[in-house]
């Protein structure tokens, strides 16, 4: 890959951020350069080249360069920095450490180091001299925070070595060389514990990638009971503005069990990063009691900041994500919104004036949208140790309407549909997910299946089947009281529909404000769906319709207080004996 | 940049279009102003020696031998505290017949604030407005539109919450601003008293659509100077947005790039999300709010403007006549402000968020009773009792003319809840029932 001589080269063109640089030298597609505006350095990255002119892309803004302006080429794609330190940053688009930045304000050009070089970290060693490695291999670990980082044999390097030295346990600088490795010819390469890769690659240190089948538990009850997402599984969240697509993944990030929590903020509000910055550092881990800090990344590239460094933010993400699953972690990976990466591609195939797509999106979107959720999944390392990456990204369909590129691309390939849908959200039903047109791939997977019967219970499937029906016939049969009118309709009507408001109220809408009712471990959604489907199935007795509304409206009330109470706590429990004095009033002989 | 000294002159224009000019020259930066024949422009291509002029007044006129300069620089603002108090077109020059102000020059749309420098928003903007205050709370740091209808006084809502916002300063952007309404704004401003905490940046209708491009930029740069360098609570007011956006698909249409939805270009959601996102609490006590205007056309809002203003800011207000009550009324069911469970129940009564809910809830099930009754139904004893309460609700919490404080929003939701419908009925925690429940009134 690398160039004997570095290429050089000359601004020769500018609109915008795309800029033309003639050079005198080879480049190649994707290369790295910086142009020297001032005494400031631009990164851009090489999207097309005609003769001996490359048309470079600059992730900042161009104000005040001149033709003319001198240009360096890098010799290599753009690449993340991968080593112990990452865990907790705060990183913009291109990896960028946001938090040693001087100023209030982003200043053009200022690049910080990812990793500290100099830190210092506690070696142990994990293989021996004389083992054979290919790339991914572990060597050693090191304590970041509370994980064993893998040291690693860097994922460039092709083909077979041997372990010719390994330091030994103790403390080293990330910078130091910590093995040497030999390949067969008697070359002798030497590893630290950083090591650099291409984003728009994978890493592929894996030797399968079989189908996931183990429930990735969230808390919320929508997901988890309904539509449940896996380890290594994908899903994307698509709705108009306001429906609840970033709240929907915070709570995600909060609750979800994974090792790793991964956030691409692209393209969105500053103010929704923040956020983050302030509540994770304070918030602890259910699971773990740690910080909820100690197990989030965030790549920041808000929507004030340089747009093509957008299309970077996602792959940045997937690229550490794919480096801490070769470790054997399971890592949760959310990018909000992947709408606006698109738009991203957009605008600068725009300005290359290349024949459009549909909604003038470039014509290759839907195959870089594929490859992107193809990166995610569960694998099995080298080492038979597993690791996955679970990938849930938001769609921001322009006017709310799924019928655009983006979501139609996204549709074919994420497993997870989470449609919010407008009329959930105007009506507070929270969170807006639509009970009727999500859904999750993963209950039709066999794995998956006996995985849910063996973990939860035997009948759960059913039961959620049973569930899903319910919601079905209380829909119909609303629909036929708003065509036929109240009393146009048998009074079972109204009670088919009013079984259906209580699995809505209870198991679907979850308050994502609330202490308690925000995060519901699997136990209990077990036991409230089990109560749910009991009182759906207590046959009732009414002389009117309008009997029906008051009874279902109380006993929903009932159920949304257990909700806001501790589980099995005694208010719950009060609750639940209220609850069923309730039912006993109506229940048919 | 000081050196105005020997301007090279060119005088050979080599295209003119309607809205640009090319020309060959040297040593040019991107972005950088120039003046053809006395009119303003920007450099918005660089092809070699060929420069492309964007002239933000039009090109009616220009002969291919007009003058061109260029400045050096890209668009400038003076800034310091003589700004308040003061009248400026697009360009920042002052139209109130007053000196030019004397300041430190700075560079629009400059840098955005690095996010972790950012603090999160926290102060709660009281308004009075219950339908802003109780359903949709405002928050300094915060950016919001209102989307409305033309006809629909939001120029009136927007000064009335601006007077009522306690900023230190409020910086006015009015683009595409008719004659008369830019008139109000200064009648109203000065009536309150309030014309020194006032900084105004106007393209009215009279003036070219495009220099409106300049104004957001103009009055941001004023806002970041007195957030940032003074440390004051600033509120901005940009008003039409609408009409910002249709400028942009102006210029690039004769620029000839291929429109996306509604013909707006490819990049308007990061052109508003620019604007937009200046948006900021800083840590040391100054703040930037912007409250716009978004016009719609039929109450569309998925034409590509309010769709992609609704992706960018952290809420909308809604404003709809209510024809029940004969009001304009802040619409509980569309408008949204997201910022505000970071105060509500927290700077508000503990019983904020739950009665805000619950409110909303019911006056949804009043619109549908509405639906059953227009389809021809019989109304239920409950549908008849909500349709009540959506009334009153209308009148004494959601119309504009509204103006009391928020606990006593908060009672007057208690006492409608009582009036009307069953402890069950309304839902709410039993700890706030307990509480707040007005019993004897039942
Ligand atoms: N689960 C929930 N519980 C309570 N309120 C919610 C919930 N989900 C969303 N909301 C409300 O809806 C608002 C908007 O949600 P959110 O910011 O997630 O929308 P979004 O879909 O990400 O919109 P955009 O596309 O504009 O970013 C929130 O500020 C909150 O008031
Ligand atoms: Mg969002």
């Amino acid at each position: 890959m690398e160039k004997s001589k570095k290429t050089n080269g000359v601004v020769s063109g500018i609109i915008a951020n795309l800029v033309m640089v003639k050079a005198d030298g080879p480049v190649s597609q994707n290369e790295i350069c910086y142009i020297n505006l001032a005494g400031v350095k631009l990164m851009a990255e090489v999207i097309k080249v005609i003769g001996n002119i490359a048309y470079v892309q600059v992730f900042e803004s161009t104000r005040g360069l001149k033709v003319g302006d001198t240009v360096e080429f890098e010799g290599h794609m753009l690449e993340v920095t991968l080593g112990p330190g990452i865990l907790s940053k705060n990183y913009d688009g291109l990896q960028h450490d946001l938090d040693k930045m001087e100023g209030t304000f982003l200043r053009r050009g200022e690049y910080t180091e990812a990793i500290n070089s100099s830190d210092e970290w506690d070696f142990k060693p994990l293989a021996k001299v004389g083992d054979e490695v290919i790339a991914g291999s572990w060597l050693g670990e090191v304590k970041e925070s509370w994980i064993n980082h893998k040291i690693m044999v860097p994922f460039k390097m092709e083909g077979t070595y041997r372990v010719k030295w390994l330091a030994e346990a103790g403390s080293y600088a990330a910078s130091e060389t910590m093995a040497v490795l030999e390949d067969a010819n008697g070359r002798e390469y030497p590893v630290t514990m950083v090591q650099t890769y291409p984003v728009k690659l994978a890493i592929k240190a894996y030797t399968e990638k079989p189908r996931p089948f183990r429930l990735m538990e969230t808390g919320i009850r929508i997901i988890d009971t309904l539509n449940p997402i896996v380890e290594g599984g994908t899903g994307f969240i698509p709705g108009p503005f306001g429906s609840g697509k970033t709240v929907l993944q915070h709570a995600l990030s909060r609750q979800a069990d994974a090792d790793l929590i991964i956030i691409a903020a692209c393209g969105e509000r500053a103010n929704e990063v923040v956020e983050i910055f302030y509540e994770f550092p304070h918030l602890d881990d259910p699971r773990t009691g740690r910080k909820l800090m100690e197990r989030t990344t965030i790549i920041a590239n808000t929507s004030n900041m340089p747009v093509a460094a957008r299309e970077a933010s996602v792959y940045t993400a997937m690229t550490i994500g794919e480096y801490y699953r070769s470790m054997g972690l399971k890592v949760l990976l959310l990018a909000d919104s992947t709408s606006r990466w698109a738009q991203a591609l957009r605008e600068m195939s725009n300005r290359m004036e290349e024949l459009p797509g549909p909604d003038a999106f470039p014509m290759d979107l839907p195959a870089i949208i594929s490859n992107f959720y193809a990166r995610a999944g569960y694998v099995k390392l080298n080492n038979d140790a597993t690791g996955s990456i679970t990938f849930i990204g938001t769609v921001s369909p322009a006017g709310g309407n799924l019928k655009e590129p983006v979501t139609e691309s996204t549709k074919k390939v994420a497993r997870c549909f989470y449609a919010l849908s407008q009329q959930r959200a105007d009506s507070k039903r929270y969170p807006a997910v639509d009970p009727i047109d999500s859904y999750s791939k993963y209950l039709e997977y066999d794995e998956v299946k006996d995985y849910l019967s063996s973990h939860v219970s035997d009948e759960w499937i059913n039961k959620v089947e049973e569930a899903r029906n319910l919601l079905m016939r209380g829909k119909e049969a609303n629909e036929q009281i708003n065509i036929l009118g109240d009393d146009g309709v048998p009074v079972d009507y109204h009670i088919r529909f009013w079984r259906s408001e209580v699995i809505d109220f209870i198991i679907l809408q979850q308050d994502a404000f609330d202490k308690i009712d925000s995060s519901t471990p699997m136990k209990r959604q077990q036991y409230m769906l089990d109560l749910v489907l009991n009182i759906c199935n207590t046959p009732l007795e009414f002389d009117s319709f309008d009997e029906v509304n008051p009874f279902f409206k109380r006993v929903i009330n009932t159920l949304k207080q257990m909700n806001y109470s501790e589980f099995e706590s005694e208010a719950f429990n009060n609750f639940e004996k209220e609850l069923i004095a309730t039912l006993k009033e109506r229940k048919a002989a | 940049m000081e050196t105005i000294a020997f301007k090279k002159i060119y005088t050979k224009l080599t295209q003119i279009t309607k809205a640009t000019c090319t020309l060959q020259a040297s040593g040019i930066g991107y972005d950088e102003m120039a003046e053809v024949n006395g009119r303003l422009a920007q450099v918005v291509k660089i092809n070699g020696d060929n420069i492309t002029l964007q002239i933000f007044s039009g090109t009616e006129g220009i002969p291919t031998n007009a003058e061109v300069t260029f400045l050096g620089r890209p668009p400038m603002l003076k800034v310091g505290e003589d700004l308040a108090g003061r009248f400026f077109n697009a360009y920042g020059q002052p139209i109130d017949g007053g000196p030019e102000v004397e300041g430190e020059e700075r560079e629009i749309g400059g840098p955005s604030v690095n996010p972790v420098r950012r603090l999160q928003p926290s102060d709660l903007i009281p308004t009075g407005i219950a339908g802003i205050d109780l359903n949709n709370t405002l928050v300094t740091g915060q950016k919001i539109p209102f989307f409305a209808d033309p006809d629909q006084p939001f120029n009136q809502v927007m000064a009335m919450v601006a007077l009522r916002a306690k900023a230190d300063k409020i910086i006015l952007g009015g683009m595409g601003l008719t004659n008369d309404d830019y008139l109000y704004y200064k009648n109203v401003f000065d009536n309150a008293g309030a014309l020194d905490r006032i900084i105004s940046f106007v393209n009215t209708t009279e003036n070219p659509p495009v220099e409106r491009l300049l104004v957001p930029d103009m009055a941001l740069t004023a806002a970041e100077y007195f957030a940032y360098d003074k440390k004051e609570t600033v509120l901005v007011l940009l008003t039409d947005m609408t009409l910002y956006a249709d400028a942009l698909s102006i210029v690039s249409n004769r620029m000839d790039q291929i429109p996306s939805k509604d013909s707006m270009p490819g990049s308007l959601y990061s052109d508003l999300a620019k604007i937009y996102e200046k948006a900021v609490q800083f840590p040391d006590g100054g703040s930037i709010t912007i409250i716009a205007v978004t016009t719609l056309s039929g109450g569309d809002i998925t034409h590509a403007i309010p769709d992609n203003t609704g992706y960018i800011t952290e809420g909308q207000l809604f404003l709809r006549r209510d024809s029940d009550i004969g009001k304009v009324i802040i619409d509980p069911f569309r408008s949204l402000s997201r910022l505000k469970q970071l105060v509500i129940g927290k700077q508000t009564r503990a019983d904020h968020p739950q009665v805000m809910n619950a409110a909303v809830r019911l006056y949804a099930d009043a619109a549908n009773a509405k639906t059953k009754l227009e389809n021809g139904f019989d109304l239920t004893a409950y549908d008849e009792r909500t349709m009540q309460f959506a009334r009153n609700y209308s009148q004494s919490l959601l119309a504009i003319d509204v103006n009391i404080d928020t606990t006593q929003m908060l009672d007057t939701a208690w006492n409608l809840f009582a009036r009307y419908f069953s402890k069950a009925e309304v839902g709410i925690k039993q700890e706030f029932v307990d509480l707040y429940w007005p019993e004897e009134k039942k």
